[in-house]
Protein backbone atom coordinates (compact mmCIF):
# COMPACT_ATOMS: atom_id res chain seq x y z
CA UNK A 1 0.00 0.00 0.00
CA UNK A 2 1.25 3.54 -0.81
CA UNK A 3 -0.62 7.17 -0.74
CA UNK A 4 -1.43 8.92 -3.53
CA UNK A 5 0.14 11.85 -2.04
CA UNK A 6 3.57 9.32 -2.40
CA UNK A 7 2.60 8.10 -5.64
CA UNK A 8 1.83 11.17 -7.69
CA UNK A 9 4.17 13.97 -8.83
CA UNK A 10 1.49 16.53 -8.15
CA UNK A 11 -1.88 16.93 -6.44
CA UNK A 12 -3.65 20.46 -6.86
CA UNK A 13 -6.93 22.58 -6.65
CA UNK A 14 -7.52 25.52 -8.27
CA UNK A 15 -10.50 27.38 -9.42
CA UNK A 16 -11.58 26.98 -13.17
CA UNK A 17 -13.06 30.42 -13.47
CA UNK A 18 -15.33 31.44 -10.13
CA UNK A 19 -17.76 29.12 -10.46
CA UNK A 20 -16.04 25.82 -10.32
CA UNK A 21 -13.47 23.92 -9.28
CA UNK A 22 -11.23 21.14 -10.38
CA UNK A 23 -8.69 19.01 -9.33
CA UNK A 24 -5.70 17.60 -10.88
CA UNK A 25 -3.88 14.30 -9.89
CA UNK A 26 -0.68 13.92 -11.65
CA UNK A 27 1.98 10.97 -12.18
CA UNK A 28 5.39 11.09 -13.47
CA UNK A 29 5.67 7.57 -14.67
CA UNK A 30 3.38 5.78 -17.09
CA UNK A 31 3.38 2.70 -14.47
CA UNK A 32 1.75 4.53 -11.37
CA UNK A 33 -0.22 6.43 -13.46
CA UNK A 34 -1.76 3.21 -15.34
CA UNK A 35 -1.43 1.35 -11.46
CA UNK A 36 -3.88 4.31 -9.96
CA UNK A 37 -6.16 4.74 -12.76
CA UNK A 38 -6.81 0.48 -12.50
CA UNK A 39 -7.20 0.23 -8.76
CA UNK A 40 -9.56 2.31 -9.18
CA UNK A 41 -8.72 4.06 -5.76
CA UNK A 42 -10.05 7.34 -7.27
CA UNK A 43 -13.40 7.33 -9.31
CA UNK A 44 -16.34 9.59 -9.08
CA UNK A 45 -17.68 7.74 -6.60
CA UNK A 46 -15.13 7.63 -4.06
CA UNK A 47 -14.51 11.16 -4.61
CA UNK A 48 -18.53 12.26 -4.29
CA UNK A 49 -18.09 10.06 -0.92
CA UNK A 50 -15.08 12.14 0.17
CA UNK A 51 -16.57 15.23 -1.12
CA UNK A 52 -20.17 14.68 -0.02
CA UNK A 53 -21.03 15.25 -3.94
CA UNK A 54 -23.76 13.96 -5.46
CA UNK A 55 -22.10 12.28 -8.90
CA UNK A 56 -24.03 14.52 -11.52
CA UNK A 57 -21.65 16.92 -10.73
CA UNK A 58 -18.80 15.66 -10.74
CA UNK A 59 -16.70 15.29 -13.82
CA UNK A 60 -13.76 12.77 -14.28
CA UNK A 61 -11.08 12.61 -17.01
CA UNK A 62 -7.86 10.54 -17.44
CA UNK A 63 -5.92 12.37 -19.31
CA UNK A 64 -3.26 9.72 -20.45
CA UNK A 65 -0.94 12.39 -22.34
CA UNK A 66 -0.47 13.92 -19.15
CA UNK A 67 -0.60 10.92 -17.23
CA UNK A 68 -2.83 12.66 -14.96
CA UNK A 69 -6.65 12.79 -13.23
CA UNK A 70 -8.46 14.82 -13.69
CA UNK A 71 -11.76 16.04 -11.81
CA UNK A 72 -14.18 18.95 -12.19
CA UNK A 73 -16.85 20.10 -9.98
CA UNK A 74 -19.08 23.33 -9.07
CA UNK A 75 -18.04 25.58 -6.13
CA UNK A 76 -20.63 24.80 -3.25
CA UNK A 77 -19.68 28.84 -3.01
CA UNK A 78 -18.71 30.68 -5.97
CA UNK A 79 -15.09 31.86 -5.54
CA UNK A 80 -15.26 34.81 -2.60
CA UNK A 81 -18.75 35.40 -1.86
CA UNK A 82 -19.31 35.57 1.80
CA UNK A 83 -18.75 32.17 2.43
CA UNK A 84 -15.93 31.20 0.51
CA UNK A 85 -12.75 30.15 2.58
CA UNK A 86 -11.01 29.88 -0.54
CA UNK A 87 -10.82 32.37 -3.38
CA UNK A 88 -7.94 30.36 -5.46
CA UNK A 89 -9.49 27.29 -4.48
CA UNK A 90 -5.78 25.72 -4.10
CA UNK A 91 -6.38 24.18 -0.91
CA UNK A 92 -9.28 22.09 -1.45
CA UNK A 93 -7.25 19.07 -2.47
CA UNK A 94 -6.28 17.57 1.17
CA UNK A 95 -8.40 14.62 1.19
CA UNK A 96 -6.83 13.17 -1.67
CA UNK A 97 -3.37 12.64 -0.65
CA UNK A 98 -4.28 9.68 2.24
CA UNK A 99 -6.14 7.92 -0.44
CA UNK A 100 -4.91 4.54 0.17
CA UNK A 101 -3.59 2.79 -3.53
CA UNK A 102 -3.04 -1.19 -3.14
CA UNK A 103 0.37 -2.74 -4.54
CA UNK A 104 -0.12 -3.47 -8.06
CA UNK B 1 3.80 29.09 -42.86
CA UNK B 2 5.52 30.12 -39.83
CA UNK B 3 3.79 32.10 -37.16
CA UNK B 4 6.49 33.18 -34.40
CA UNK B 5 5.02 34.08 -31.19
CA UNK B 6 6.84 35.59 -28.00
CA UNK B 7 4.88 35.49 -24.67
CA UNK B 8 7.73 37.28 -21.80
CA UNK B 9 5.73 35.69 -19.31
CA UNK B 10 2.36 34.51 -17.50
CA UNK B 11 0.80 37.84 -16.50
CA UNK B 12 1.93 41.47 -17.03
CA UNK B 13 3.89 43.19 -13.43
CA UNK B 14 4.66 39.36 -12.55
CA UNK B 15 8.39 39.91 -13.84
CA UNK B 16 10.86 38.31 -16.28
CA UNK B 17 14.17 38.31 -16.63
CA UNK B 18 15.77 40.28 -19.18
CA UNK B 19 18.15 37.82 -20.70
CA UNK B 20 15.09 35.95 -21.40
CA UNK B 21 13.09 38.34 -23.03
CA UNK B 22 15.89 39.05 -25.25
CA UNK B 23 16.72 35.77 -26.15
CA UNK B 24 13.06 35.67 -27.50
CA UNK B 25 13.43 38.59 -28.88
CA UNK B 26 16.97 36.97 -31.38
CA UNK B 27 14.25 34.15 -32.23
CA UNK B 28 12.49 37.00 -34.45
CA UNK B 29 8.65 37.05 -33.13
CA UNK B 30 6.00 38.06 -35.54
CA UNK B 31 4.42 39.47 -31.89
CA UNK B 32 4.75 40.49 -28.59
CA UNK B 33 1.93 39.33 -26.63
CA UNK B 34 1.06 39.44 -23.27
CA UNK B 35 -2.18 38.74 -20.61
CA UNK B 36 -2.63 41.59 -17.86
CA UNK B 37 -5.54 39.95 -16.16
CA UNK B 38 -7.61 37.47 -14.35
CA UNK B 39 -10.61 36.84 -12.50
CA UNK B 40 -8.30 34.47 -10.40
CA UNK B 41 -7.34 36.99 -7.20
CA UNK B 42 -11.31 37.34 -6.62
CA UNK B 43 -13.83 40.14 -7.44
CA UNK B 44 -12.26 43.05 -5.85
CA UNK B 45 -10.16 44.16 -8.60
CA UNK B 46 -12.97 44.14 -10.93
CA UNK B 47 -15.34 45.86 -8.95
CA UNK B 48 -13.25 48.38 -7.12
CA UNK B 49 -11.14 48.99 -10.43
CA UNK B 50 -7.83 48.73 -9.31
CA UNK B 51 -4.45 46.71 -10.42
CA UNK B 52 -3.40 43.47 -8.97
CA UNK B 53 -0.18 44.44 -9.67
CA UNK B 54 1.61 47.78 -8.69
CA UNK B 55 2.53 50.29 -11.04
CA UNK B 56 5.89 49.98 -10.77
CA UNK B 57 6.26 46.15 -11.87
CA UNK B 58 4.28 46.78 -14.37
CA UNK B 59 6.02 49.40 -16.22
CA UNK B 60 9.39 47.61 -15.80
CA UNK B 61 7.65 45.11 -17.65
CA UNK B 62 5.95 47.05 -20.31
CA UNK B 63 8.76 49.31 -21.16
CA UNK B 64 10.82 46.14 -21.91
CA UNK B 65 8.27 44.98 -23.96
CA UNK B 66 7.86 48.39 -25.88
CA UNK B 67 11.42 48.32 -26.63
CA UNK B 68 11.66 45.53 -27.68
CA UNK B 69 8.62 45.95 -29.96
CA UNK B 70 10.46 48.62 -31.20
CA UNK B 71 13.59 47.24 -32.19
CA UNK B 72 11.60 45.02 -34.49
CA UNK B 73 9.15 46.86 -35.41
CA UNK B 74 6.73 43.64 -34.76
CA UNK B 75 2.92 44.41 -33.11
CA UNK B 76 2.82 43.84 -29.27
CA UNK B 77 -0.78 43.27 -27.65
CA UNK B 78 -1.54 43.09 -23.89
CA UNK B 79 -4.66 41.69 -22.95
CA UNK B 80 -7.14 42.50 -19.96
CA UNK B 81 -5.21 45.64 -19.00
CA UNK B 82 -5.18 46.46 -15.46
CA UNK B 83 -6.47 42.85 -13.74
CA UNK B 84 -10.37 43.25 -14.04
CA UNK B 85 -10.18 44.72 -17.91
CA UNK B 86 -12.50 47.79 -16.97
CA UNK B 87 -12.33 51.10 -18.29
CA UNK B 88 -10.00 52.39 -15.48
CA UNK B 89 -7.08 49.30 -15.88
CA UNK B 90 -6.95 50.02 -19.85
CA UNK B 91 -6.71 53.75 -18.58
CA UNK B 92 -4.10 52.76 -16.18
CA UNK B 93 -2.22 50.69 -19.09
CA UNK B 94 -2.50 53.67 -21.10
CA UNK B 95 -0.54 55.94 -19.25
CA UNK B 96 2.39 53.81 -18.03
CA UNK B 97 2.51 53.00 -21.55
CA UNK B 98 2.42 56.95 -22.95
CA UNK B 99 5.01 57.44 -19.99
CA UNK B 100 7.13 55.08 -21.27
CA UNK B 101 7.15 56.39 -24.63
CA UNK B 102 8.04 60.13 -23.38
CA UNK B 103 11.21 58.86 -21.25
CA UNK B 104 12.08 56.48 -24.09
CA UNK B 105 11.48 58.59 -26.86
CA UNK B 106 9.37 55.54 -28.89
CA UNK B 107 6.73 56.17 -31.49
CA UNK B 108 3.71 54.21 -32.25
CA UNK B 109 0.11 53.98 -33.42
CA UNK B 110 -1.81 52.64 -30.28
CA UNK B 111 -5.04 51.07 -30.13
CA UNK B 112 -7.52 50.99 -27.33
CA UNK B 113 -10.00 48.04 -27.13
CA UNK B 114 -12.79 48.69 -24.98
CA UNK B 115 -14.01 45.51 -22.74
CA UNK B 116 -15.83 47.32 -19.99
CA UNK B 117 -19.85 46.89 -21.11
CA UNK B 118 -22.66 49.52 -21.44
CA UNK B 119 -25.70 48.83 -19.18
CA UNK B 120 -28.14 49.68 -21.29
CA UNK B 121 -26.69 47.62 -24.13
CA UNK B 122 -27.02 44.54 -21.64
CA UNK B 123 -30.41 45.41 -20.67
CA UNK B 124 -31.35 45.46 -23.69
CA UNK B 125 -30.16 42.05 -24.78
CA UNK B 126 -31.25 40.25 -21.72
CA UNK B 127 -34.82 41.57 -22.75
CA UNK B 128 -34.11 40.33 -26.21
CA UNK B 129 -33.59 37.20 -24.91
CA UNK B 130 -29.74 37.08 -26.04
CA UNK B 131 -28.14 36.92 -22.27
CA UNK B 132 -28.07 32.86 -21.56
CA UNK B 133 -26.67 31.45 -17.95
CA UNK B 134 -23.80 29.12 -18.09
CA UNK B 135 -23.31 26.19 -15.53
CA UNK B 136 -23.53 27.33 -12.60
CA UNK B 137 -24.86 30.89 -12.91
CA UNK B 138 -25.92 33.50 -9.97
CA UNK B 139 -29.76 34.56 -10.91
CA UNK B 140 -29.43 37.47 -13.12
CA UNK B 141 -32.54 40.09 -13.79
CA UNK B 142 -31.92 43.96 -15.05
CA UNK B 143 -31.36 45.24 -11.30
CA UNK B 144 -28.21 42.89 -11.12
CA UNK B 145 -27.16 44.44 -14.29
CA UNK B 146 -27.75 47.92 -12.96
CA UNK B 147 -25.91 47.13 -9.60
CA UNK B 148 -23.16 46.07 -10.92
CA UNK B 149 -20.22 48.19 -9.89
CA UNK B 150 -17.93 47.02 -13.55
CA UNK B 151 -19.42 44.20 -16.29
CA UNK B 152 -16.88 43.59 -18.64
CA UNK B 153 -17.25 41.35 -21.73
CA UNK B 154 -13.57 38.72 -22.93
CA UNK B 155 -13.33 39.69 -26.19
CA UNK B 156 -12.43 37.66 -28.68
CA UNK B 157 -9.53 37.68 -31.09
CA UNK B 158 -11.63 40.04 -34.26
CA UNK B 159 -11.43 42.63 -32.30
CA UNK B 160 -7.99 43.10 -31.83
CA UNK B 161 -6.82 41.66 -35.31
CA UNK B 162 -9.17 44.81 -36.70
CA UNK B 163 -6.79 46.89 -34.43
CA UNK B 164 -3.57 45.61 -36.27
CA UNK B 165 -5.25 45.52 -39.93
CA UNK B 166 -6.00 49.29 -39.24
CA UNK B 167 -2.82 49.71 -38.76
CA UNK B 168 -2.03 50.01 -34.63
CA UNK B 169 1.13 48.56 -33.68
CA UNK B 170 0.31 48.72 -29.79
CA UNK B 171 -2.80 47.05 -28.72
CA UNK B 172 -3.92 47.53 -25.18
CA UNK B 173 -6.99 45.86 -24.57
CA UNK B 174 -10.23 45.60 -21.90
CA UNK B 175 -10.73 42.13 -20.90
CA UNK B 176 -9.89 39.39 -23.42
CA UNK B 177 -9.74 36.06 -23.76
CA UNK B 178 -6.20 34.85 -21.92
CA UNK B 179 -6.39 33.02 -25.69
CA UNK B 180 -7.23 35.57 -28.01
CA UNK B 181 -4.40 37.55 -27.50
CA UNK B 182 -1.87 34.92 -28.47
CA UNK B 183 -3.95 33.30 -31.04
CA UNK B 184 -4.72 36.85 -32.83
CA UNK B 185 -1.93 37.44 -35.06
CA UNK B 186 -1.17 34.36 -35.88
CA UNK B 187 -4.56 33.63 -37.11
CA UNK B 188 -4.47 36.81 -38.79
CA UNK B 189 -1.32 35.38 -40.77
CA UNK B 190 -3.14 32.20 -42.06
CA UNK B 191 -2.15 29.67 -38.75
CA UNK B 192 -4.35 26.67 -38.52
CA UNK B 193 -7.25 27.75 -35.61
CA UNK B 194 -6.75 24.72 -34.04
CA UNK B 195 -3.38 25.33 -33.49
CA UNK B 196 -2.96 28.97 -33.14
CA UNK B 197 -5.93 28.38 -30.04
CA UNK B 198 -3.81 25.81 -28.67
CA UNK B 199 -0.53 27.00 -28.46
CA UNK B 200 -2.16 30.13 -27.33
CA UNK B 201 -3.44 28.34 -24.89
CA UNK B 202 -0.06 27.34 -23.70
CA UNK B 203 1.56 30.70 -24.46
CA UNK B 204 -0.96 32.70 -22.33
CA UNK B 205 0.92 31.27 -19.39
CA UNK B 206 4.24 31.90 -19.99
CA UNK B 207 6.55 29.61 -18.58
CA UNK B 208 3.78 27.24 -16.90
CA UNK B 209 4.46 25.11 -19.26
CA UNK B 210 7.71 23.92 -18.53
CA UNK B 211 9.04 20.93 -16.15
CA UNK B 212 9.93 23.27 -13.39
CA UNK B 213 8.90 27.38 -13.42
CA UNK B 214 11.46 28.78 -10.85
CA UNK B 215 10.02 31.82 -11.17
CA UNK B 216 7.70 33.86 -13.70
CA UNK B 217 9.13 33.79 -17.23
CA UNK B 218 8.57 33.32 -21.07
CA UNK B 219 7.96 31.20 -23.41
CA UNK B 220 8.13 30.87 -27.51
CA UNK B 221 5.89 28.97 -30.16
CA UNK B 222 6.67 28.63 -33.72
CA UNK B 223 2.88 28.05 -35.74
CA UNK B 224 3.51 25.97 -38.80
CA UNK B 225 0.95 23.79 -41.37
CA UNK B 226 0.73 21.43 -39.66
CA UNK B 227 2.19 21.40 -36.21
CA UNK B 228 3.41 24.31 -33.76
CA UNK B 229 6.94 23.98 -31.36
CA UNK B 230 7.40 25.53 -27.71
CA UNK B 231 10.03 26.11 -25.96
CA UNK B 232 10.60 28.06 -22.57
CA UNK B 233 12.56 31.30 -23.16
CA UNK B 234 14.72 30.24 -20.22
CA UNK B 235 17.76 27.84 -21.15
CA UNK B 236 17.40 26.58 -17.83
CA UNK B 237 14.15 25.23 -18.27
CA UNK B 238 12.88 22.86 -20.60
CA UNK B 239 9.79 21.25 -21.40
CA UNK B 240 8.26 17.54 -22.23
CA UNK B 241 5.47 15.78 -23.66
CA UNK B 242 4.14 15.78 -20.42
CA UNK B 243 4.41 19.10 -19.01
CA UNK B 244 3.11 20.64 -22.27
CA UNK B 245 -0.04 18.04 -22.23
CA UNK B 246 -0.55 18.87 -18.54
CA UNK B 247 -1.21 22.53 -19.56
CA UNK B 248 -4.53 22.06 -20.97
CA UNK B 249 -5.47 20.91 -17.50
CA UNK B 250 -4.61 24.20 -15.71
CA UNK B 251 -7.97 26.19 -14.49
CA UNK B 252 -9.96 24.40 -17.00
CA UNK B 253 -13.27 22.14 -15.81
CA UNK B 254 -12.36 20.25 -19.47
CA UNK B 255 -9.10 19.53 -20.28
CA UNK B 256 -10.26 18.56 -24.03
CA UNK B 257 -12.69 20.99 -25.08
CA UNK B 258 -11.64 24.59 -24.45
CA UNK B 259 -14.31 27.52 -25.14
CA UNK B 260 -13.54 30.67 -27.04
CA UNK B 261 -16.57 33.13 -28.49
CA UNK B 262 -16.22 31.22 -31.78
CA UNK B 263 -15.90 28.18 -31.26
CA UNK B 264 -14.20 25.54 -29.11
CA UNK B 265 -10.67 24.29 -29.33
CA UNK B 266 -10.37 20.70 -29.07
CA UNK B 267 -7.34 18.79 -27.98
CA UNK B 268 -8.75 15.53 -27.99
CA UNK B 269 -6.63 14.53 -31.00
CA UNK B 270 -3.69 16.53 -30.32
CA UNK B 271 -0.14 14.46 -30.26
CA UNK B 272 2.81 15.60 -28.14
CA UNK B 273 6.51 14.58 -28.89
CA UNK B 274 9.45 15.74 -27.91
CA UNK B 275 11.16 18.31 -30.86
CA UNK B 276 14.73 18.74 -28.88
CA UNK B 277 15.41 17.98 -25.32
CA UNK B 278 13.73 21.68 -24.33
CA UNK B 279 11.20 22.32 -26.87
CA UNK B 280 7.65 19.69 -27.77
CA UNK B 281 6.22 19.95 -30.47
CA UNK B 282 2.00 19.63 -30.73
CA UNK B 283 -0.16 18.21 -33.66
CA UNK B 284 -3.60 17.36 -34.08
CA UNK B 285 -5.22 20.39 -32.61
CA UNK B 286 -8.92 20.91 -33.75
CA UNK B 287 -10.91 24.19 -33.80
CA UNK B 288 -14.65 23.41 -34.26
CA UNK B 289 -16.66 26.65 -35.03
CA UNK B 290 -19.52 27.50 -32.47
CA UNK B 291 -23.13 28.18 -34.06
CA UNK B 292 -23.74 31.20 -32.52
CA UNK B 293 -21.02 33.71 -31.49
CA UNK B 294 -20.98 33.86 -28.02
CA UNK B 295 -19.22 36.72 -25.45
CA UNK B 296 -19.27 35.41 -21.85
CA UNK B 297 -19.59 38.21 -19.21
CA UNK B 298 -18.14 39.04 -15.90
CA UNK B 299 -19.66 41.45 -13.61
CA UNK B 300 -18.54 42.55 -9.67
CA UNK B 301 -21.34 44.00 -7.40
CA UNK B 302 -20.55 45.74 -4.18
CA UNK B 303 -21.82 43.39 -1.31
CA UNK B 304 -21.13 45.60 2.20
CA UNK B 305 -18.22 46.84 4.44
CA UNK B 306 -16.41 44.57 6.52
CA UNK B 307 -14.46 44.74 9.72
CA UNK B 308 -12.79 41.19 10.77
CA UNK B 309 -12.00 40.07 14.20
CA UNK B 310 -9.22 37.02 14.81
CA UNK B 311 -9.14 34.84 17.90
CA UNK B 312 -7.81 31.52 19.01
CA UNK B 313 -9.91 29.10 21.31
CA UNK B 314 -7.29 26.44 23.36
CA UNK B 315 -10.03 25.72 26.02
CA UNK B 316 -11.15 22.14 26.07
CA UNK B 317 -14.70 22.84 27.23
CA UNK B 318 -15.35 25.60 24.92
CA UNK B 319 -14.05 23.10 22.13
CA UNK B 320 -16.12 20.69 22.88
CA UNK B 321 -19.45 22.45 22.08
CA UNK B 322 -17.95 24.74 19.18
CA UNK B 323 -20.96 25.20 17.37
CA UNK B 324 -23.69 25.68 20.20
CA UNK B 325 -21.01 28.20 22.04
CA UNK B 326 -20.76 30.06 18.85
CA UNK B 327 -24.42 30.27 18.10
CA UNK B 328 -25.59 31.57 21.49
CA UNK B 329 -22.71 34.28 20.23
CA UNK B 330 -24.49 34.78 17.37
CA UNK B 331 -28.04 35.45 18.25
CA UNK B 332 -26.90 36.87 21.61
CA UNK B 333 -25.10 39.44 19.51
CA UNK B 334 -28.42 39.99 17.64
CA UNK B 335 -30.03 41.80 20.63
CA UNK B 336 -26.77 43.34 21.61
CA UNK B 337 -26.77 45.13 18.36
CA UNK B 338 -30.13 46.46 19.03
CA UNK B 339 -28.35 48.73 22.17
CA UNK B 340 -25.76 50.12 20.32
CA UNK B 341 -27.86 52.32 18.05
CA UNK B 342 -29.35 54.61 20.05
CA UNK B 343 -29.75 57.30 17.59
CA UNK B 344 -31.36 55.11 15.09
CA UNK B 345 -34.98 53.60 15.08
CA UNK B 346 -33.90 50.38 14.17
CA UNK B 347 -30.10 49.03 13.88
CA UNK B 348 -28.42 48.83 10.54
CA UNK B 349 -28.19 45.54 8.65
CA UNK B 350 -25.55 43.21 9.14
CA UNK B 351 -24.27 39.69 8.30
CA UNK B 352 -22.01 37.74 10.57
CA UNK B 353 -19.91 35.06 8.88
CA UNK B 354 -17.87 33.12 11.54
CA UNK B 355 -15.25 30.51 10.31
CA UNK B 356 -13.23 28.01 12.39
CA UNK B 357 -9.58 27.56 11.16
CA UNK B 358 -8.67 24.46 12.47
CA UNK B 359 -11.87 22.51 11.46
CA UNK B 360 -13.45 23.30 8.16
CA UNK B 361 -12.55 26.93 7.77
CA UNK B 362 -10.66 26.10 4.43
CA UNK B 363 -13.16 23.34 2.96
CA UNK B 364 -16.69 24.19 4.20
CA UNK B 365 -19.05 21.35 3.03
CA UNK B 366 -16.44 19.71 1.04
CA UNK B 367 -14.68 18.67 4.66
CA UNK B 368 -15.02 15.41 5.25
CA UNK B 369 -13.19 15.68 8.68
CA UNK B 370 -15.17 18.59 10.04
CA UNK B 371 -16.72 16.36 12.87
CA UNK B 372 -13.30 16.46 14.40
CA UNK B 373 -12.11 17.99 18.24
CA UNK B 374 -9.12 19.84 17.39
CA UNK B 375 -6.99 20.92 20.52
CA UNK B 376 -7.47 24.23 19.14
CA UNK B 377 -8.79 26.61 16.52
CA UNK B 378 -8.80 29.71 15.10
CA UNK B 379 -11.79 31.89 14.75
CA UNK B 380 -12.84 34.70 11.97
CA UNK B 381 -15.64 36.80 13.00
CA UNK B 382 -16.60 38.79 9.74
CA UNK B 383 -19.06 41.84 10.10
CA UNK B 384 -20.33 42.64 7.06
CA UNK B 385 -22.59 46.15 7.02
CA UNK B 386 -23.95 48.30 4.32
CA UNK B 387 -21.50 50.78 5.41
CA UNK B 388 -18.06 50.77 7.24
CA UNK B 389 -19.05 52.56 9.81
CA UNK B 390 -21.81 50.22 11.02
CA UNK B 391 -19.48 47.36 10.87
CA UNK B 392 -16.64 49.18 12.93
CA UNK B 393 -18.95 49.63 15.26
CA UNK B 394 -20.32 46.42 15.61
CA UNK B 395 -17.19 44.84 15.40
CA UNK B 396 -15.70 46.60 18.55
CA UNK B 397 -18.61 45.20 20.42
CA UNK B 398 -18.81 41.78 19.03
CA UNK B 399 -14.54 41.57 20.20
CA UNK B 400 -15.98 42.44 23.51
CA UNK B 401 -19.39 40.56 23.59
CA UNK B 402 -17.82 37.24 22.53
CA UNK B 403 -14.38 37.31 24.58
CA UNK B 404 -16.90 36.93 27.78
CA UNK B 405 -19.39 34.48 26.48
CA UNK B 406 -19.87 31.93 28.89
CA UNK B 407 -19.83 28.10 28.67
CA UNK B 408 -22.13 26.41 31.11
CA UNK B 409 -19.36 24.39 32.67
CA UNK B 410 -16.95 27.15 33.87
CA UNK B 411 -18.91 29.51 36.55
CA UNK B 412 -17.50 32.87 36.90
CA UNK B 413 -16.20 35.21 34.01
CA UNK B 414 -14.04 33.58 31.22
CA UNK B 415 -12.01 35.13 28.72
CA UNK B 416 -12.41 32.85 25.67
CA UNK B 417 -10.76 34.62 23.07
CA UNK B 418 -6.81 34.41 22.20
CA UNK B 419 -7.06 37.76 20.14
CA UNK B 420 -2.92 38.14 18.02
CA UNK B 421 -3.42 42.28 18.23
CA UNK B 422 -4.98 45.04 19.71
CA UNK B 423 -7.63 46.41 18.80
CA UNK B 424 -9.10 43.16 17.97
CA UNK B 425 -10.93 44.45 15.27
CA UNK B 426 -9.81 45.00 11.61
CA UNK B 427 -11.01 46.86 8.82
CA UNK B 428 -11.37 45.51 5.78
CA UNK B 429 -13.07 47.72 3.67
CA UNK B 430 -15.19 46.94 1.07
CA UNK B 431 -16.18 43.34 0.01
CA UNK B 432 -17.35 42.51 -3.79
CA UNK B 433 -18.77 39.63 -5.64
CA UNK B 434 -19.31 37.79 -8.80
CA UNK B 435 -22.50 38.38 -10.15
CA UNK B 436 -22.22 36.92 -13.59
CA UNK B 437 -21.00 33.89 -15.80
CA UNK B 438 -23.33 34.63 -18.40
CA UNK B 439 -22.76 34.55 -22.09
CA UNK B 440 -24.13 37.30 -24.56
CA UNK B 441 -24.90 36.43 -28.12
CA UNK B 442 -23.98 39.71 -29.91
CA UNK B 443 -24.72 40.73 -33.71
CA UNK B 444 -21.26 40.26 -34.10
CA UNK B 445 -17.63 40.15 -32.57
CA UNK B 446 -17.38 43.95 -32.67
CA UNK B 447 -20.32 45.50 -31.54
CA UNK B 448 -19.17 45.05 -27.15
CA UNK B 449 -15.74 46.32 -27.71
CA UNK B 450 -15.37 49.78 -29.73
CA UNK B 451 -11.54 51.07 -30.11
CA UNK B 452 -9.78 53.94 -29.81
CA UNK B 453 -6.82 54.79 -31.85
CA UNK B 454 -3.80 57.69 -31.01
CA UNK B 455 -0.75 57.90 -32.58
CA UNK B 456 1.94 58.40 -30.05
CA UNK B 457 4.84 60.19 -31.43
CA UNK B 458 7.98 61.35 -29.69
Amino acid sequence: MAALGELAKLIRSKNAGPFNLTFDVMFDEEETYRRVVESNVLTKEVFCRLYNLAEEKVLLVHHDAARAIKISIPRPVFSCDLEDGDCYGGQQFGPLVGLEVPDA
Amino acid sequence: MEARVLSPCGVIGSGFPESSFVRGLSMKPHVIACDGGSTDNGPAFLGAGKPNFSRSATKRDLKLMLQGRDSLSVPMIVGSCGTGGGDAGLEWARDICLEIAREEGLSFNLALVHGEQDKAYLKKRYKEGRIQALDPAPPLDEDIIENSTHIVGMMGDEPIAKALDEGADVVLTGRASDTSVFACHPVRMGADRGLAWHAAKILECGAACAVHRARPDGCFAWIRDDHFVVEPLNPQMYCTPQSVASHTLYENTDPYRITEPAGVLDTTRSAYSAESERAVRVAGSEFHTAERYSIKLEGAELVGYQSVIIGGVRDPMILKQLDSWLDGIREGFETRVQEIFPDRESPPAYQLTIRVFGRDAVMGTLEPESGRIPHEVGVLFEVTAEDQVSANTMAATLAHFALHYPVPEWGGLISTLAFPFTPAELEKGPVYRFNLNHVVYPDDPYEMFPTETMEVAN
